[in-house]
């Protein structure tokens, strides 16, 4: 399924089911009506706390994000030229992968402050996506352009620019928009364990602790549309800004 | 003028033997057309002069601290780009007013703006030869140019990369005889033990 085949019409059967369910079960600590839902968010976003919250939130997950894009994209370049990297990388890769993300999340409160919990959690989840994307697209790139740039000694840094890069941007893409949903979700996990303070984290776990339904729903909205926001504008950059680079005049 | 040695050159491809022992002198500063049947080995010999492959024995000489160009069986060129772009890729000086021209020459006037993957095959080839001939190179490897080009078209080619390489040293493969004739090229035959019948 992709986003396309997501039509209005599906959307409103299921928030009138959300709407019926509510009305049957009569209580908003079980189930809060959607509408409630949408006021208690347009409350939240009148105040100051709930932008600084997701600010803070945001800012961290996405550094994390970030800062596993360029450390993914540099492994894969160095696993691609060297054997003995591939090699060294291969079981790390493999546990962060495998390890569940909240034994990353208890551990990293053990040897650390939660405050930067999310940057770290993030970092970890996107991490193995990355590398691994980007080295299938160095992997894959022409061997008979390179053939090409060999015998006409094109230099490395045009080599990468005109014809690594272009072959290697889908698979960077589709890394992308796989993990930045993954970095959020992984992100908003650590902080509703970790609780730094001022976090989305830590307000959907008072809502939890003060079984506060309408603001649990308020939050989890906030988290769904903040990620939503992220991920497309990091696409665009991905799909727009990036590619001028090379498709500069040679 | 130096010249390039091939001497004992030999090579086989998991057990296979492309060609043993294999020595040709070759001029400095002419054309020379390798030819011989299909799967000889013309390419794996043009591969290994390039240094895209090591031959299991033998040496070359002649070749050492040379600028090399080339076209491939296949045209090579990064489907994005425009045919200017392909052709500045490997020649950064060269300036755009002769890129333009030199596409005039061999018919593409109002190519300059596509990107070459909405070219077609002869055109994308005749892409690959002007960038061929735009590097600075000492030695220009052709390995079957000219496939896929109409009479018409070739013969224009063929006497447009004629001109465009007088005095350099040019080692060219090919199966048709009319094609090294063409390009005013001197036909070797190292993978023939007596003249070929019937060669067209």
């Amino acid at each position: 399924m992709s986003r396309s085949d997501i039509r209005l019409w599906a959307v409103l059967v299921w928030l009138a089911v959300w709407q019926a369910v509510s009305m049957w079960l009569d209580s908003v600590i079980l189930l809060v009506p959607p509408v409630k839902v949408l006021v208690r968010l347009a409350q939240l976003m009148w105040t100051a706390q709930f932008w600084q919250a997701a600010l803070s939130s945001a800012l961290r997950i996405t550094s994390g994000f970030l800062l596993a894009v360029l450390a993914g994209s540099l492994l894969a370049a160095a696993a691609s030229r060297s054997r003995r990297v591939l090699e060294l990388l291969a079981p790390v890769m493999l546990a962060v992968r495998s390890v569940p993300v909240a034994s990353f999340i208890i551990l990293a409160l053990i040897w650390f402050s939660s405050r930067n919990l999310s940057v770290l959690i993030s970092f970890l989840m996107v991490l193995p996506v990355v590398y691994t994307s980007v080295l299938g697209g160095i992997k894959a790139v022409d061997g008979q352009l390179l053939e090409m740039a060999s015998v006409f000694r094109v230099s490395k840094l045009r080599a990468v620019r005109y014809i690594y890069l272009p072959q290697i941007l889908p698979f960077f893409d589709s890394a992308c928009s796989v993990s930045v949903g993954l970095g959020w979700k992984a992100g908003v996990a650590a902080e509703v364990i970790g609780m730094p303070k001022g976090s989305v984290g830590e307000r959907l776990q008072q809502a939890k602790v003060y079984l506060d339904t309408p603001d649990l729903f308020a939050w989890t909205l906030a988290i769904v549309a903040l990620s939503l926001f992220f991920e497309k504008l990091i696409l665009f950059f991905v799909k727009n800004a990036v590619p001028r680079l090379w498709r500069m005049r040679v | 003028m130096e010249k390039i040695a091939i001497v004992g050159l030999s090579k086989s491809f998991g057990g296979k033997t492309v060609f043993r022992e294999l020595n040709l002198t070759l001029d400095s500063g002419g054309k020379t057309c390798i030819m011989g049947p299909s799967g000889a080995g013309k390419t794996t010999l043009l591969r290994i002069l390039m240094g895209l492959e090591c031959a299991d024995g033998g040496i070359v000489t002649g070749l050492e601290k040379k600028r090399f160009s080339a076209v491939f069986q296949e045209e090579r060129l990064c489907e994005y780009m425009t045919a200017p772009d392909n052709i500045r890729l490997v020649a950064p000086a060269a300036q755009s007013q002769t890129i333009l021209r030199e596409l005039a020459c061999l018919g593409m006037e109002d190519c300059d703006s596509l990107p070459v993957s909405a070219l077609s095959g002869g055109m994308r080839r005749r892409v690959s030869i002007l960038r061929a001939l735009a590097a600075d190179y000492d030695v220009l490897f052709l390995d079957e140019p000219f496939k896929g080009l109409d009479d018409a078209v070739k013969m224009q080619v063929i006497a447009h990369v004629r001109e465009r390489t007088a005095g350099k040293t040019v080692l060219f493969v090919t199966h048709d005889r009319a094609e090294a004739e063409a390009l005013g090229a001197k036909l070797v035959m190292p993978f023939y033990t007596r003249e070929p019948v019937g060669e067209s």
